[in-house]
C-alpha cells in the first residue's frame, strides 16, 4: 500500500502541473478561503457569472492548445488519447488554481462522446472540434416537468413531416442552456409504443426559431438551470442521432459517460467546520471543547475521510487498469447530506447569529448559510437521493425491481397523474 | 496510487474465506454459543494454528512467521466475516502486540513462540467494573512484586494462560500512572469465573488476583501510553472484524429479502428494505476504506496511526451495529428467535464495539489526536 503515482503516471503530473504553473493562478491560503473558491458557481453573485463565463472561454482554448482540453478524447478528435488515471490526475492538479472548467464538462464529459459514438463523420468534423476548444458550448436536454426521476418517461414530442422533425414540449433543468450554442435533446416519437421504445434522440442549434429560455430562480438566488421551451421547432431529420425509436439507447450513451467524480469533493466539509469550532464560543466556552462538539466532529471526520479514502481504492483500481468498483456510486450520496448536516449544525453553533446571511457585512463567513441553500438542490441534481438508494439496491446488492407496469404498457395508456 | 491490497495478500484472504467457510460453519459457533463450559472451538483454533495464522505477525527469532499487519488485517476480516468464536484478538491483536512492543528479551522468548503456536492463549486484564477505565477506577496493585485485585471483564479471561494485567504500583508515587504486568493464570493467586455476557461466543471472564506472581512489562508508570499505543494497533485489526462481520449481516439481509415474499412479491423489491440496505451498503463502504486507511498507517507505523486508527474504529463498529440491527429487523418475527443468526450477529456487533473500548471513547481520541496534529 503507498499513494504515489507509477512512473508513467508521475511523468504526466508533472507535464500538467508545468502546464498550470504557467498558464493559471495557484490558490493559496487557509482550508476556509479554499473553501469559498471551491465552492459551487451558485455560491457566486450574477455579476461574476458573465466575467466567468468569459474567462472560462479563454481558459479551454488554452487548455486546447496544449492538447490538455479533452484528457479521454482519442487524438483524432483534439484530445489528449489519455487514460481515466490521467483524467483524474489532471482534475486533481487543476482544482489547486483559480480556473473555470465546469462550462464545458456536459459538453466534452457527455455529449461530445454521444457524437463520437451516433453522430455522422461530417458532423464529427463540423462540431467537435469547437466543443473542445470551449467556442461553442453544448447543453444536454433530458429532463421535463413529468419525468425528472422517470427519465424515460419524458412528453416532448418529435413528429415527423417530410425530411423534418418538428419538435413541441418543454425541457426543464437544462444547465447552461442560457448560454449553450447547441443542444442534444431526447423526445417521443411514438407515443403509442412501450415507454422505452418511442424515443428519439436529436442535435440541434440553440437559435433554432420556436426555442425559448428561461432560467430559473433557485433557493440560492442565483440561475445555473433553465426551463426550455419547444414551440413548433423544426430540425432537419439529419441531425438525428441513432435510429427512430433507439432515443433511450442513445441516452444510455450519454449517461454512461457522467464524469468520474474521482476529484475532491469541493465545498463544506469536516475541515472547514472544524476549522470554525476553533472560533466559535457555545455555552460552556469554545465549540471544540465541549463533548457533544467533538462527538459530531467525529462523525463527519469518519464520513469525510471514508470517502476520500473510498476514492483511493477507485483510483488504484484506474490505475490498474480496472474498471472501479460500485463504490463510486456512494459519493454524491453522502456528499449532499454531509453539507446540508454540516452547514446546519455550524449554524446551529453559531446560535442567534445563525441565521444570518449579509454579503456586505463582513463580521460573519457566510459559506454555512449559503451551503445549508445549495446542498437541497445537491441532494437532488444529478439523481436525487432516493434514486441512487434504488441504483445501489438493484445495480450493486442486485435486489429485485419493484413490478413496473410502465414496461409492458404503451406510453399513452399509462397513468400520469398531476403535471407540475 | 496503490491504496489496496496486494495480490498475495488477497490469495490468503480468500483461502481464509473458504477455509473458514467450511471449518466455521454456524453449527461450530452455535456449539460455543450453546454450550457454557466450551469457552471456545478447540477444533476451529488448532485448525487455524495449523494454517499458521496466529504465527502471522510474529517475527521469526520467535518463531513467527514475520509477515506484516497487512497479512493479519485481511485474517481478521474474514474471522470477523465468519464470526469465528476463538480467543484470536486477545491473545495475537493485543497480547502479542504488547510483547512485540514492550516486551523485554526475555520475556519475548518465553511467550511469543507458545503464542505464535497456539500453545498458549494471551490477553488482557484492563476495566474493573462498569464505566471507562481511569485512575480514580482501577484498584489492582501491584505491592512487594505480588499482584492484587479483580478485574471485570477479563474477555478470553477463561482461557487465557497469561494475561496482561494493568496495575498501580507501589513504586511509583504519581497516584495516576499505571504499570504493566505479564501474570500467568495458572498459580494459586489467581482465579477466573466465567462472566454471562451479551456475546456468550466469546466469553469473558471476572478474574481476581491475591498476591499473585507477576512480572513487569515495559517501563514502570508508563501503562497508560503503552495501552494507548496497542490499542491503537488492535483497533485496526477489530475494524477488519467488524468490517467483516458487517458485509456478511448485509449478505444475510440480502438473501431473506430476496427469498421472503409478501404482498406477492419478494420483500427485497420494496424501497423501504431496498433503501435499508443501500444505506448498509454505504456505511459498510466507509467502514472499509476508513480501515484500509487504519491499514495502511499500522503497517507503515505511520505518525498517523491514532488518527487512522480510530478514524477506522469508530466507522467500523457503527457499520457492523447498523448492519447487523437492520439485517434482524429486515427478518421480521424471525428475526428474534433464538433458531435464526441474525443475534449472533447483532450480539457479536455490541461485543466488539465495546472490547478496547466505546464509540463514543473513540470518537474523543480521534478528535484529541486530530487536535494534537494540529498543534504540532
Amino acid at each position: 500500500m503507498d499513494f504515489n503515482d507509477n512512473e508513467k503516471e508521475a511523468k504526466f503530473r508533472s507535464k500538467v502541473r508545468e502546464f498550470l504553473d504557467k498558464n493559471a493562478r495557484k490558490r493559496t491560503g487557509s482550508s476556509s478561503s479554499a473553501a469559498n473558491a471551491a465552492a459551487p458557481e451558485t455560491l457566486q453573485g450574477k455579476a461574476a457569472q458573465v466575467k466567468a463565463l468569459q474567462d472560462a472561454k479563454n481558459w479551454q482554448a488554452k487548455k486546447a492548445e496544449a492538447g490538455l482540453a479533452a484528457i479521454l478524447w482519442p487524438k483524432e478528435y483534439g484530445g489528449f488519447g489519455g487514460t481515466p488515471i490521467e483524467q483524474v490526475i489532471y482534475q486533481q492538479e487543476e482544482l489547486n488554481y483559480f480556473v473555470h472548467s465546469g462550462y464545458f464538462e456536459i459538453g466534452i464529459g457527455m455529449l461530445g462522446p454521444t457524437m463520437m459514438t451516433w453522430g455522422k463523420d461530417e458532423d464529427k468534423i463540423r462540431y467537435l472540434p469547437k466543443m473542445l476548444t470551449g467556442e461553442e458550448i453544448w447543453c444536454q436536454l433530458f429532463s421535463e416537468p413529468s419525468a425528472g426521476s422517470d427519465l424515460a418517461g419524458i412528453k416532448m414530442k418529435a413528429e415527423k413531416d417530410g425530411d423534418e422533425w418538428v419538435l413541441n414540449g418543454q425541457k426543464v433543468w437544462t444547465s447552461g442552456a442560457h448560454f449553450a450554442d447547441y443542444g442534444m435533446i431526447v423526445a417521443r416519437s411514438d407515443p403509442n409504443a412501450v415507454k422505452h421504445k418511442g424515443l428519439t434522440y436529436f442535435f440541434l442549434d440553440m437559435k433554432t426559431p420556436g426555442i425559448e429560455v428561461k432560467p430559473i430562480e433557485q433557493i440560492s438566488g442565483s440561475s445555473n438551470f433553465n426551463e426550455v421551451f419547444f414551440n413548433d421547432v423544426r430540425i432537419p431529420d439529419s441531425q438525428r442521432l441513432g435510429n427512430e425509436g433507439d432515443g433511450w439507447k442513445v441516452s444510455l450513451t450519454t449517461l454512461m459517460n457522467e464524469r468520474l467524480a474521482v476529484g475532491d469533493p469541493a465545498g463544506l466539509d469536516f475541515d472547514e467546520i472544524f476549522e470554525i469550532t476553533r472560533d466559535l464560543e457555545v455555552e460552556d466556552g469554545l465549540a471544540i471543547n465541549n463533548s457533544e462538539v467533538r462527538q459530531k466532529m467525529a462523525d463527519w471526520y469518519v464520513q469525510s475521510r471514508g470517502l476520500k479514502y473510498t476514492k483511493y481504492r477507485s483510483i488504484t483500481a484506474l490505475s490498474k487498469g480496472q474498471t472501479p468498483g460500485p463504490e463510486l456510486s456512494i459519493s454524491k450520496l453522502v456528499t449532499a447530506s454531509k453539507m446540508q448536516d454540516v452547514s446546519s449544525y455550524a449554524l446551529d453553533l453559531m446560535d442567534m447569529g445563525g441565521y444570518v446571511l449579509d454579503e456586505k457585512n463582513p463580521v460573519l463567513n457566510n459559506v454555512f448559510q449559503k451551503g445549508l441553500l445549495f446542498s437541497t438542490a445537491m441532494r437532488i441534481a444529478g439523481g436525487t437521493d432516493e434514486v441512487l438508494r434504488n441504483i445501489i439496491a438493484e445495480r450493486v446488492l442486485g435486489l429485485p425491481q419493484d413490478t413496473r407496469e410502465d414496461k409492458t404498457m404503451p406510453f399513452n395508456k399509462l397513468p400520469s397523474g398531476k403535471t407540475n | 496510487m496503490n491504496f489496496d491490497f496486494s495480490d498475495d495478500q488477497k490469495l490468503l484472504k480468500d483461502q481464509a474465506r473458504k477455509f473458514l467457510s467450511d471449518k466455521c460453519t454456524r453449527k461450530v459457533v452455535r456449539t460455543v454459543l450453546d454450550n457454557t463450559d466450551s469457552q471456545y472451538s478447540k477444533e476451529l483454533w488448532q485448525e487455524i494454528v495449523a494454517m499458521g495464522w496466529t504465527a502471522t505477525a510474529i517475527p521469526e527469532e520467535y518463531g513467527g512467521l514475520g509477515l506484516g499487519m497487512l497479512e493479519l488485517c485481511v485474517i481478521a476480516e474474514e474471522l470477523g466475516r465468519s464470526l469465528a468464536p476463538i480467543p484470536f484478538s486477545s491473545s495475537i491483536y493485543i497480547f502479542a502486540e504488547f510483547l512485540k512492543a514492550y516486551g523485554s528479551e526475555e520475556q519475548k522468548q518465553k511467550y511469543l513462540p507458545k503464542i505464535a503456536s497456539g500453545e498458549m492463549i494471551g490477553s488482557f486484564a484492563f476495566p474493573e467494573t462498569k464505566g471507562t477505565p481511569r485512575a480514580s477506577n482501577l484498584k489492582a496493585k501491584v505491592e512487594n512484586n505480588k499482584l492484587s485485585g479483580s478485574k471485570l471483564p477479563v474477555n478470553d479471561g477463561m482461557v487465557a494462560d497469561v494475561l496482561i494485567v494493568a496495575a498501580n504500583s507501589d513504586s511509583n508515587q504519581n497516584h495516576n500512572s499505571l504499570s504493566l504486568y505479564v501474570v500467568e493464570t495458572n498459580q494459586d493467586g489467581v482465579e477466573s469465573k466465567l462472566l454471562e455476557t451479551l456475546d456468550p461466543t466469546r466469553p469473558s471472564s471476572q478474574t481476581v488476583f491475591h498476591n499473585a506472581e507477576c512480572d513487569q512489562l515495559g517501563d514502570i508508570g508508563e501503562g497508560w501510553s503503552m495501552i494507548e499505543n496497542i490499542l491503537n494497533r488492535a483497533a485496526v485489526l477489530f475494524a477488519f472484524e467488524q468490517v467483516g462481520g458487517a458485509q456478511t449481516s448485509l449478505d444475510e439481509a440480502k438473501k431473506y429479502s430476496v427469498e421472503r415474499y409478501a404482498f406477492g412479491k419478494p420483500i427485497g423489491s420494496f424501497q423501504a428494505l431496498k433503501h435499508r440496505m443501500a444505506d448498509m451498503y454505504v456505511k459498510n463502504e466507509l467502514a472499509k476504506s476508513n480501515a484500509y486507511y487504519g491499514a495502511w498507517a499500522l503497517s507503515s507505523d505511520s505518525v498517523e496511526l491514532p488518527v487512522a486508527a480510530a478514524g477506522a474504529r469508530v466507522s467500523a463498529s457503527e457499520a457492523f451495529h447498523f448492519a447487523s440491527k437492520e439485517n434482524l429487523q429486515i427478518h421480521g418475527g424471525v428475526g428474534f428467535t433464538w433458531e435464526y443468526d441474525c443475534h449472533l450477529f447483532y450480539r457479536r456487533s455490541k461485543m466488539l464495539s465495546l472490547n478496547i473500548g466505546s464509540i463514543r471513547k473513540w470518537k474523543e481520541n480521534l478528535i484529541s489526536n486530530l487536535e494534537k496534529r494540529n498543534i504540532s
